[in-house]
């Protein structure tokens, strides 16, 4: 399934991530999940949050530089391998996957797994 | 002892030495007006012609020359004879990408080295004497210049160049060298260096000759103690000659400018008019023989005053102080001069947009090296979803920077709206350096 995620730039200082996750929830905003790649000097957060539109809205007015990004969810088999076998099915059609995170979701019986791939319409056809 | 280079022409009489220079004024202010467009364009809407110029009383009724004429006619446009009679070029950074480029003839490359020439022998530099010279070689004047001055005292030359600490050392210790040429910060990185390795004792250093930036009496002081040297400074800038159009005399009370070459003037830089001896203005400098580049009454930025006393060293140039700022926001960094537009300019770049990101120039002193710094806001332009492409940007912000100015800066994305801002104006230049 095709999602938007949520790429905010986070200079490395202390108490800047509880800031932009305080602005988020000071709106209502839920976090449904999270992630952080980050250098010694910066990090990008990125979130897959309920309001998509709202939270980038709020973000931007608070002065935070976000990006939006096509990335693709998908359930995962709660077996061993079953994360396994859909990358080796995307690189076998030449689709690269950039980075990923997992997280649980409520009421859910499966894993869920964020992907971020380099050609996001193919990989949604694959993986349908 | 030898004690001057040209002794008729460095004690000449003051009256003499004026008139002189109105000789030369004269001549210059001819050629200048036949040869150089933008020079006869500016007399021209005044309607000044060189007749109407009849000596150094004169001189406050010519233009004003700036910065930008060199680059507006760059590269050859404000040379005055054809460019086959040029010799060497030289260049530096102009307040744009582009460089600004100056031109000597045969002449010019000898009165320069004559120029330089009068700071080594008033040193006690002379033939028999080895001369490190560790400024830079290439479009900098700096190393060039210092070289052809002791070339003319009959001194031997090492032309060492910058960097590579140790082995200048090395070479100070094993070539025998007796003076020493470079920025006054690297002289002092050098003597610290020299303090740790316990080897001041082989040194055989008299003299060190120093300039391309502005320094300090008490680093003066250290850089004497730290080499057992007397350490002198010399002035100039490449859109004048390079280093040479003023120097010390022992007595390091002022750097004696090289009057029967140069015309010194202090002016009001916000109304142009000349000021007396003693007060602080703009330094403004006419050049009285050069050929191949000459400048008519070109503002360097540079505050100063002008001091026409008599020194003690005999000499009757007239001298002038250290430069205590400038009047616009020229940086010097490790010998460099940098302007903030260039670092806009590079931005802007990269950003591919129209708003220049905002931005700030860090400098700083540590252990007498220079930092340079640069944090740059990120904003959406610079932004992505990935590390590595964040990384390029700084990358090619950093090349970019280093191609433009020279040298390398650490470029730092900030998080947007954390640059200082006074008044809804970031505050571009932070210089924490103490000199
Ligand atoms: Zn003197």
């Amino acid at each position: 399934m095709y999602i938007t995620q949520l790429s905010v730039f986070v200079e490395n200082k202390t108490g800047r991530l509880s800031e932009i996750l305080d602005e988020l929830t000071a709106h209502n905003i839920n976090i449904r999940a999270l992630s952080m790649a980050d250098t010694e000097k910066y990090g990008i957060l990125r979130m897959i949050v309920d309001d998509t539109l709202k939270a980038e809205e709020v973000l931007k007015a608070s002065g935070v530089i976000v990006k939006n990004t096509p990335v693709i969810a998908i359930d995962i088999d709660d077996t061993p391998g079953g994360l396994g076998a859909v990358i080796a099915k995307l690189s076998a059609n030449d689709v690269a996957v950039e980075y990923l995170y997992a997280f649980l979701a409520k009421d859910a019986p499966h894993a869920k797994v964020v992907l971020k791939v380099n050609n996001t319409t193919k990989a949604e056809e694959l993986l349908k | 002892m030898a004690q001057y280079y040209d002794k008729q022409i460095e004690t000449m009489p003051r009256e003499e030495l004026v008139k002189l220079q109105s000789e030369r004024l004269v001549w210059q202010v001819k050629r200048t007006y036949e040869n150089v467009e933008c020079f006869r364009k500016r007399m021209d809407e005044m309607g000044l012609k060189p007749e109407d110029i009849k000596g150094v009383e004169d001189l406050h009724r010519l233009p004003f020359s700036y910065k930008s004429d060199l680059r507006d006619y760059y590269p050859y446009g404000l040379f005055a004879t054809p460019l086959s009679d040029i010799k060497r070029v030289h260049a530096s950074s102009g307040t744009t990408g582009k460089r600004i480029v100056v031109g000597y003839t045969e002449k010019d490359l000898d009165m320069w080295g004559e120029c330089v020439a009068r700071i080594f022998t008033g040193a006690g530099i002379g033939k028999d004497d080895i001369v490190q010279v560790s400024f830079g070689y290439g479009l900098f004047t700096g190393g060039f210049g210092l070289h052809a001055g002791a070339e003319k005292v009959g001194a031997l030359v090492i032309p060492m160049s910058s960097g590579n600490t140790a082995l200048q050392i090395q070479t100070m210790i094993d070539f025998g060298a007796t003076a020493i040429c470079c920025t006054p910060s690297y002289a002092l990185y050098i003597g610290e260096e020299v303090e740790k390795l316990g080897v001041k004792d082989q040194l055989k250093l008299k003299v060190g000759i120093f300039g391309a930036e502005p320094w300090s009496e008490e680093m003066r002081l250290q850089i004497e103690d730290k080499l057992g040297i007397k350490a002198l400074d010399i002035y100039g800038l490449s859109e004048v000659l390079g280093p040479g159009v003023s120097y010390e005399c022992p007595e390091q009370a002022g750097m004696h400018v090289c009057e029967d070459n140069f015309i010194a003037e202090i002016i009001d830089p916000d109304t142009g008019k000349v000021l007396p001896y003693g007060e602080k203005g703009e330094l403004v400098f006419t050049s009285l023989t050069k050929e191949g580049f000459p400048v008519i009454r070109y503002r360097t930025r540079d505050i100063c005053s002008l001091n026409v006393e008599p020194c003690k060293c005999g000499r009757t140039h007239l001298r002038m102080n250290k430069p205590q700022g400038r009047t616009d926001d020229m940086l010097i960094i490790r010998g460099v001069n940098v302007f903030p537009s260039q670092i806009e300019e590079v931005l802007l770049k990269v950003s591919g947009g129209n708003i220049t990101p905002n931005y700030q120039i860090v400098v700083d002193r540590v252990n007498n090296n220079d930092t340079f710094d640069v944090n740059v806001e990120m904003s959406e332009a610079f932004f992505a979803d990935e590390i590595k492409s964040i990384e390029k940007t700084e990358k090619l912000i950093s090349e970019q920077l280093r191609s433009m100015l020279g040298i390398g800066a650490k470029v730092h994305l900030v998080n947007p709206n954390t640059i200082t801002r006074s008044e809804g104006k970031a505050k571009r230049v932070i210089d924490k350096r103490k000199i």
